[in-house]
């Protein structure tokens, strides 16, 4: 396998424009004749599905989800990042370059993260002309809040639903395009396998969700924009339908898997409460802005407040420890997340949690409370108010900003955050690896590209809030739409891609063949059973902190659990028709190799980088230890045909424009 | 908790369906409703049964998918929130829940709980979008300010997450409510006003054309709808029907 990333000749700040004016352009007839398929309808797949459309291809979109608007993109809160420096607080394409090579621990590709910046203020353009709502100030202009690991207001929004206002655009606009007949959507599809005729991806294998249908679809390329895999760990921030299929079948098929094992470990989350729990809500990071972590300074206190005997709002200031104000003074409450969940854990694991199961810190809003209504006190010209006073108008401006957040936080936990510190802990957020990719978003299959969270390219071994949004939509609006043609150009006298062939034949009767096999199993546990298995293994082995030993055993685990799996599993019902523990029992089969190779990834590199902490490698301050001379690279898995002896490449990374430094945000 | 539940069961959009008793011990007052349906799922798995299908994803109530008729309204009790937002907490030891599907002609049931909501997506197909080019050569965006009333209202009729319960639990089966959240969201914005009088006649059109009833002013939608849509939208709709079909 060669790994070639094809980055552009030229300096860092011209190699997009070189680029695009030397990609082969297809002409708008030669278009018509070209069909491509999208998977995923997210930001990433719904804004190239549109975009394609617009510009003359034949696109054939699918999702899992019974319409394009729920794929799960719509979930993401917070914001989304652009260099557009309407603050005037000194951002520009390169601080925001700089921050997220940085942030990401020097472990993603300059050149794409480059790009990245300098297509994102466009992004922000391109959504207000779709009619996306963003928050806006009194004189009409955009508001901007900033997120973590950066000292600038970059970040755009809509409340606590930026996500869901971006995918209803990106939706809106695949709307048009579907109307227009130029988008075909097939919603409650799964794609479960890619098809690959003369070494290029020309079609995929589909199930048909409600009638239980295998379809065969074809198309001169194929587009995998089908978001991240965190669901491995059972627990997390995904929807729960989020998984893997889509790209480890591609993996199989050839795609090399890049940098499995670095998730995302988001530091405020809701922490876990109970054994049926399905799933972890996030709290936005932009609370960070005004909420302010602590955990009690004295052991007994943190012990006391555990067991209910005391109240946090009863601990005098003294007695708390403001940890991380405390070891990162420039950037306090604002390090990224990577740093603020170690923190978190470090916290906890030395016995100063504060809920029942000691894992949870406080996020604490009373003094943003005062000091806001302390200001709107002076604007309306209250003299000496009393603290009532100037509580409940702090309150009121709290409401505004984060309303449904807290409202959200109050929903799930019984518990008021005006009132008492809401408690946090971190949880698996974000998947950083994914399908390897070059700088044209092809991965190592011609004619198989990877967006959006699907991909591995630009978040390193750590992503700074509000940059996921960004890069799906960048993908899928305005990078994808030119490098697709420096392969479609070869197409245009193609013609139809037939599915009669024996590429197709062989690809269907494999999924036919592992339906049946896991419909006709005859055990007697559920596929949740195996899921929350493997997800325990993964978080305890694979999770925030790992070590040789801990990673050694889990592969082994996990083999096992995967014989089990094929042993044990009971699916009622039958293969026709919708079957909803099929769908999760194929998913989970993919999360159960998958799983494998991100523990043979972690054990791979032994350094700390970003949100994979490995123990053995950490500073006297037990802050992350990198090391650059050994493990400044990609590390790019080709499958061997047994998912437990996947093959190594790497593509070094190379800095030409930045200096690889110690990350510190003291 | 021990709970006794009463939950559909349809095939298909064929089958006659009917309600079926189950019985669950030691649910959690935490647990979420789509939880406790996860435990009753695991139970019938475990005794070779097929699950209770329903459609769900974000959890987090965000993405509209999960939607069920719970003891008589949609989303179950509780203002302001979705299935997948109601806890446990709101019901007692010892209840009996029924539990349905949303029912509504434009919406046939796929199987137990799970509807098709597809023709909420061709209204949209019928002009709920501002015709821009994908391209990335559109004005900076701050060249249009926009006044922040103006805004916050488009958002609120933009935070519509499309799950139907307005449909299910209006005695017509209206989409008024859906429809007129998309409609006032994008009127309210300069972007919008461009093709407004053509987007409110085609979205008409289309509901109609799909099945949905007519809206009787009864108001229910508002009342059960989890992001407090608001009938404002619905006469601001009308308003708009009325001076496009004039000049039309
Ligand atoms: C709670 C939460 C909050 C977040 N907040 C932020 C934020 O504030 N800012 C930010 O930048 N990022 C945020 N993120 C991250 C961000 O939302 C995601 O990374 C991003 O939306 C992923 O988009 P995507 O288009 O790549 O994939 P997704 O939106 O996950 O879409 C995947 C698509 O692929 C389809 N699909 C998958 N597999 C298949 C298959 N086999 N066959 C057919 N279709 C398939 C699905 O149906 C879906 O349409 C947040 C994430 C979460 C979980
Ligand atoms: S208007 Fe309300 S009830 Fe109706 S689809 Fe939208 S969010 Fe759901
Ligand atoms: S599952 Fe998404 S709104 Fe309930």
């Amino acid at each position: 396998m060669k790994l070639d990333a094809k980055i552009p000749e030229g300096p860092l700040a011209d190699k997009w424009t070189i680029h695009k004016n030397n990609i082969r352009l297809v002409n708008p007839a030669n278009k018509r004749l070209i069909d491509v398929i999208v998977i995923g309808t997210g930001l990433a797949g719904g804004s190239a599905a549109a975009s394609l459309a617009e510009m003359g291809y034949n696109v054939k979109a699918f999702c899992f989800q019974d319409s394009p608007r729920r794929a799960h993109s719509i979930a993401a809160q917070g914001g989304i990042n652009a260099a557009k420096n309407y603050q005037n607080d000194g951002d520009s394409v390169y601080r925001l370059f700089y921050d997220t090579i940085k942030g990401g621990d020097y472990r993603s590709r300059e050149a794409n993260v480059y790009r990245l910046a300098e297509v994102s203020a466009n992004i922000i353009d391109q959504c207000v002309a779709q009619g996306v709502p963003f928050a806006r100030e009194y004189g009409g202009l955009l508001d901007n809040r900033s997120f973590g690991g950066v000292q600038v207001s970059r970040t755009f929004y809509a409340k606590g639903q930026t996500g869901q206002q971006l995918l209803l655009g990106a939706y809106s606009a695949m709307s048009r395009q579907i109307a227009k007949g130029k988008v075909a959507m097939y919603s409650r599809h799964e794609m479960l396998d890619v098809v690959i005729v003369d070494g290029k991806a020309r079609g995929i294998i589909a199930r048909d969700l409600v009638s239980g249908e295998i379809e065969r679809h074809s198309a001169h390329a194929v587009v995998l924009a089908s978001g991240g895999y965190g669901n491995v760990f059972f627990l997390s921030t995904n929807a729960m339908g989020s998984n893997v299929t889509a790209a480890w079948k591609a993996h199989k098929k050839g795609a090399a898997f890049a940098n499995p094992c670095y998730t995302q470990i988001h530091p405020t989350c809701i922490p876990v409460s109970g054994d049926n729990q399905s799933k972890l809500t996030l709290m936005s990071e932009s609370l960070r802005n005004d909420g302010r972590i602590w955990v009690p300074a004295d052991a007994d206190d943190a012990k006391a407040v555990r067991e209910g005997s005391l109240k946090p709002t009863d601990i005098p200031e003294d007695r708390r420890d403001y940890y991380l104000e405390r070891r990162y003074p420039s950037f306090g409450n604002l390090v990224p997340r990577d740093v603020a969940s170690r923190a978190a854990k470090e916290r906890c694991d030395a016995g100063y949690g504060v809920n029942q199961t000691g894992e949870a810190v406080f996020l604490d809003f009373s003094d943003a409370i005062m000091r806001y209504g302390s200001t709107e006190a002076h604007v309306r010209g209250m003299h000496n108010p009393s603290d009532d006073e100037v509580r409940k108008l702090g309150k009121e401006i709290v409401a505004a900003k984060y309303g449904n957040l807290f409202q959200m936080y109050e929903k799930i936990t019984d518990d008021n955050p005006y009132e008492t510190p809401m408690k946090i802990y971190p949880a698996v957020h974000y998947t950083m690896g994914g399908v390897w990719c070059d700088y044209n978003l092809m991965t190592t299959v011609p004619g198989l590209y990877a967006t959006g969270e699907a991909n591995f390219s630009d978040h390193g071994a750590n992503r700074l809030g509000a940059s996921a949004l960004m890069q799906g939509l960048a993908d899928g609006y305005f990078v994808l739409p030119y490098t697709i043609g420096e392969f479609l150009a070869d197409d245009i006298r193609t013609g139809p891609i037939s599915t009669d062939s024996p590429e197709f034949d062989e690809a269907e009767k494999n999924v036919q063949g592992q339906i049946d096999r896991l419909v006709n199993n005859n055990g007697t546990k559920t596929v949740d059973h195996f899921h929350k298995r493997l997800g325990k293994i993964m978080w305890n082995e694979c999770g925030m902190a790992r070590n040789k030993e801990g990673l050694e055993q889990a592969i082994k685990d996990i083999q096992a659990l995967r014989d089990e799996f094929y042993a044990e599993v009971r699916i009622p019902g039958s293969a026709e028709g919708l079957n909803p523990e099929l769908e999760k029992a194929l998913r989970v089969a993919d999360f159960l190799e998958l799983g494998e190779l991100m523990c043979h990834d972690a054990l791979d590199r032994e350094e700390s980088a970003g949100g994979h902490f490995r123990e053995e490698y950490q500073t006297e301050e037990g802050e992350a230890l990198r090391r650059d001379d050994e493990f400044a690279y990609v590390s790019a898995w080709e499958y061997s045909g047994n998912p437990s002896e996947p093959n190594l490449h790497k593509e070094e990374l190379v800095f030409e424009n930045v200096e690889l430094k110690t990350r510190s945000y003291k | 908790m021990n709970l006794t539940l009463q939950v559909w069961r349809q095939n298909g959009p064929n089958d006659k369906g009917r309600m079926e008793e189950h019985k669950l011990s030691g649910i959690s007052p935490d647990q979420s409703f789509l939880e406790m349906m996860d435990v009753l799922n695991e139970q019938l798995v475990e005794s070779g049964k097929e699950p209770v299908a329903f459609d769900h994803d974000c959890r987090e109530g965000i993405c509209g998918a999960c939607s069920m008729f719970i003891n008589g309204e949609a989303h179950g009790p509780g203002r302001g929130i979705t299935t997948c937002q109601l806890h446990m907490r709101s019901f007692n030891d010892g209840d009996t829940i029924y539990i349905e599907p949303w029912r509504s002609a434009a919406f046939p049931v796929i199987k137990d709980l799970m509807t098709d909501r597809s023709s909420f997506d061709r209204i949209i197909q019928a002009g709920g979008f501002v015709s821009v080019n994908t391209s990335g050569n559109t004005l900076d965006a701050n060249a249009i300010p926009i006044p922040k009333e103006d805004a916050d209202k488009a958002f609120d009729a933009a935070t519509c997450i499309g799950c139907g319960a307005c449909v299910a639990t209006c005695k017509n089966g209206s989409a008024m409510l859906f429809t007129s959240a998309k409609v006032s969201q994008l009127s309210l914005l300069p972007q919008g006003k461009v093709e407004a009088s053509d987007r409110v006649l085609n979205m008409v059109k289309q509901m109609d054309l799909e099945g949905f009833g007519n809206c009787t002013n009864t108001g229910a939608c508002e009342v059960e709808c989890p992001k407090g849509i608001s009938l404002e939208n619905i006469a601001r709709m009308n308003r708009e029907y009325l001076v496009a079909a004039v000049t039309d």
